[in-house]
């Protein structure tokens, strides 16, 4: 490939498009003239063919680092802020990583990689990074045990979805997303803050909710990304009145029809689309008529260069989206065969939709017979008093597992009717679910842990 | 309220839930008899475990799973609160 033909993520930011900017709660960054400017410190140039380690503290300037990195570096591995640093000889290895870019050297001068270079606040630069290859984006699956897997993408396969929904329509959005752009589901956002022309209003660890929705409206945010957990502990939070986002997009969570009629009751003047995708699988595709599941009609068939099946109950993407490889010395392969990606989640045919019931790993076993949890949390959601909830395994001396569920209730649920509301949930559960599936307890929890992932923390999966 | 009290109210609550008639609850009564499946009996060793604070099922490695409601009862009674 002859260097005019690659593209880079600086392609997309130039002095055409003025006012554009990316922001966290601290500082405000004109992408305009970003292109001016670095954050490496003169020492771009000394990453050209490098395997590089991104591990910069905050979310600005690990997004400004990658556009100058993207185009110059051999590859890029981009270091989630909860990044275990037992694992870091483990990856740097297995990453080949030769080039480290950080705001704490301190914290990697003992890493053997010889090649550190500090990242600061951006500062005028001598001269603008040209475009020498395809970097390869790698980035670490979010699974709670061991080492994280490396999984390799090229910006053109992380950017297929986005090119293939096209420019969004009127002006350029300002994105959010409470993701860290530093897992597939915030870069996804990021990339089409930079690739559409818009603006990028980064989340801010310890923030607290409100005043995160705060700046979201000063920043005048219309398009704005999360899990359904992070959108149930919003519409929790009571901070979501008075913000009127034109999009609001549900990813890496199964997506209940209880949260999608939740934030349509919240906000009735947005568009409201649940994606698919996940660090392998890439962007599977998105469903926009407010329902939970999918069209059955988009199995089988090839759309946007997606191709996906159901095999034993899971859900095969293949297409020019998926991560290319899983990276490393014993690194297992990522597609089978005939390059399907095994996603893991299951799925259900009801009537003419697809409904995602669960992980394959993360199924609750009683005496035998088996249950997703996500399955019994659709049913305990749809509760009018209830905000959240998460089924789980107790275990059992008689049959293994029994199934129990914490549950929070929605605001103004007065907690002396909690008897009856459990009795009521019981009651649903038991017309709704197999014997095996209804809980045999309900508590209420006034708080459950969200993972660094933005996902429902499950202990048993 | 006594422990073997607690049992006996909580094992009719479970056969209310699990839509189970029970008979007459006395001590020579089977377990298998009550109309319990291993479901039922699991959920209530769950829920006296919240209530009593004990599980004589898990602590006790060698524990004959009990045979009759009073050997059932007695498994609560016998474990150092």
């Amino acid at each position: 490939m002859s260097p005019r033909e690659i593209f880079t993520l600086r392609d997309y930011l130039g002095p055409e498009l003025k006012g554009r900017t990316i922001s966290d709660a601290r500082q405000l960054v004109s992408l305009t003239d970003v292109l001016e400017q670095t954050c490496l410190v003169a020492r771009r140039d000394a990453l050209s063919g490098r395997s590089v380690l991104l591990a910069v503290s905050d979310q600005l300037t690990s997004a400004l680092a990658m556009t100058e990195i993207d185009g110059v570096a051999r590859r890029m591995l981009l270091c989630p802020p909860d990044f275990n640093a037992d694992h870091a000889k483990t990856l740097i290895d297995d990453a080949e990583i030769d080039a480290i870019v950080t705001d704490e050297p301190a914290r990697w001068s003992d890493a053997g990689v010889y090649l550190v270079v500090v990242a600061r606040a951006p500062a005028h630069a001598a001269g603008k990074a040209k475009a020498e290859r395809a970097t390869e984006w790698l980035m670490l699956t979010s699974g709670t045990s061991g080492v994280p897997k490396i999984v390799g993408h090229t910006l053109g396969g992380l950017t297929g979805a986005i090119v293939a929904d096209g420019p969004a329509r009127g002006a350029p959005p300002v994105w959010a997303t409470f993701y860290d752009i530093r897992r597939y589901g915030g870069l996804q956002i990021f990339l089409r803050a930079i690739i559409g022309g818009g603006s990028m209003v980064l989340s801010q660890p310890g923030e607290a909710l409100s005043d995160h929705v705060a700046r979201l409206n000063a920043r005048g945010v219309t398009h704005i990304s999360g899990t359904p957990s992070h959108w149930r502990k919003l519409l929790m939070s009571g901070s979501a009145a008075g913000f009127a986002p034109r999009y609001v997009r549900l990813s890496g969570e199964i997506a209940d029809q209880a949260v999608l009629d939740g934030l349509r009751h919240a906000f009735p003047q947005a568009s409201i689309g649940h994606a698919y995708a996940s660090t392998e699988a890439g962007v599977g595709f998105a469903v926009n008529d407010g329902r939970e599941g999918f069209p059955a009609s988009i199995i089988g068939a090839n759309r946007d260069g997606v191709e996906m099946k159901v095999v034993d109950g899971s859900l095969r993407i293949r297409s020019t989206r998926t991560a290319h490889a899983y990276v490393g010395r014993n690194a297992a392969a990522l597609t089978d065969g005939d390059g399907f990606v095994d996603t893991g989640d299951m799925v259900e045919l009801r009537g003419d939709r697809y409904h995602f019931v669960g992980r394959r790993g993360g199924i609750i076993n009683i005496g035998g017979l088996k249950v997703h949890p996500e399955e019994i949390e659709a049913v305990i959601n749809q509760h009018a008093e209830v905000r959240m909830s998460r089924a789980r395994a107790r275990r059992s001396p008689i049959t293994g597992s029994i199934v129990v569920a914490d549950v929070i209730l929605a605001d103004g649920c007065d907690a002396s009717q909690a008897d009856a509301i459990r009795a009521r949930i019981l009651a649903d559960c038991r017309a709704k679910l197999a014997h095996h599936k209804v809980p045999a307890m309900i508590k209420f929890v006034t708080a459950l842990d969200i993972t660094a992932a933005g996902k429902l923390a499950r202990s048993d999966a | 309220m006594s422990v073997r009290l607690k049992i006996i109210s909580a094992m009719q609550q479970v056969a209310r839930e699990q839509q189970v008639t029970l008979p007459p609850l006395d001590d020579n009564l089977s377990l298998h008899e009550t109309g319990f499946d291993s479901l039922g009996f699991a959920i209530l060793v769950a829920r006296l475990e919240d209530d009593l604070g004990i599980d004589p099922f898990t602590i006790s490695e060698d524990a004959a799973f009990p045979l009759t409601v009073g050997d059932f009862i007695g498994a609560y009674e016998n474990v150092p609160a």
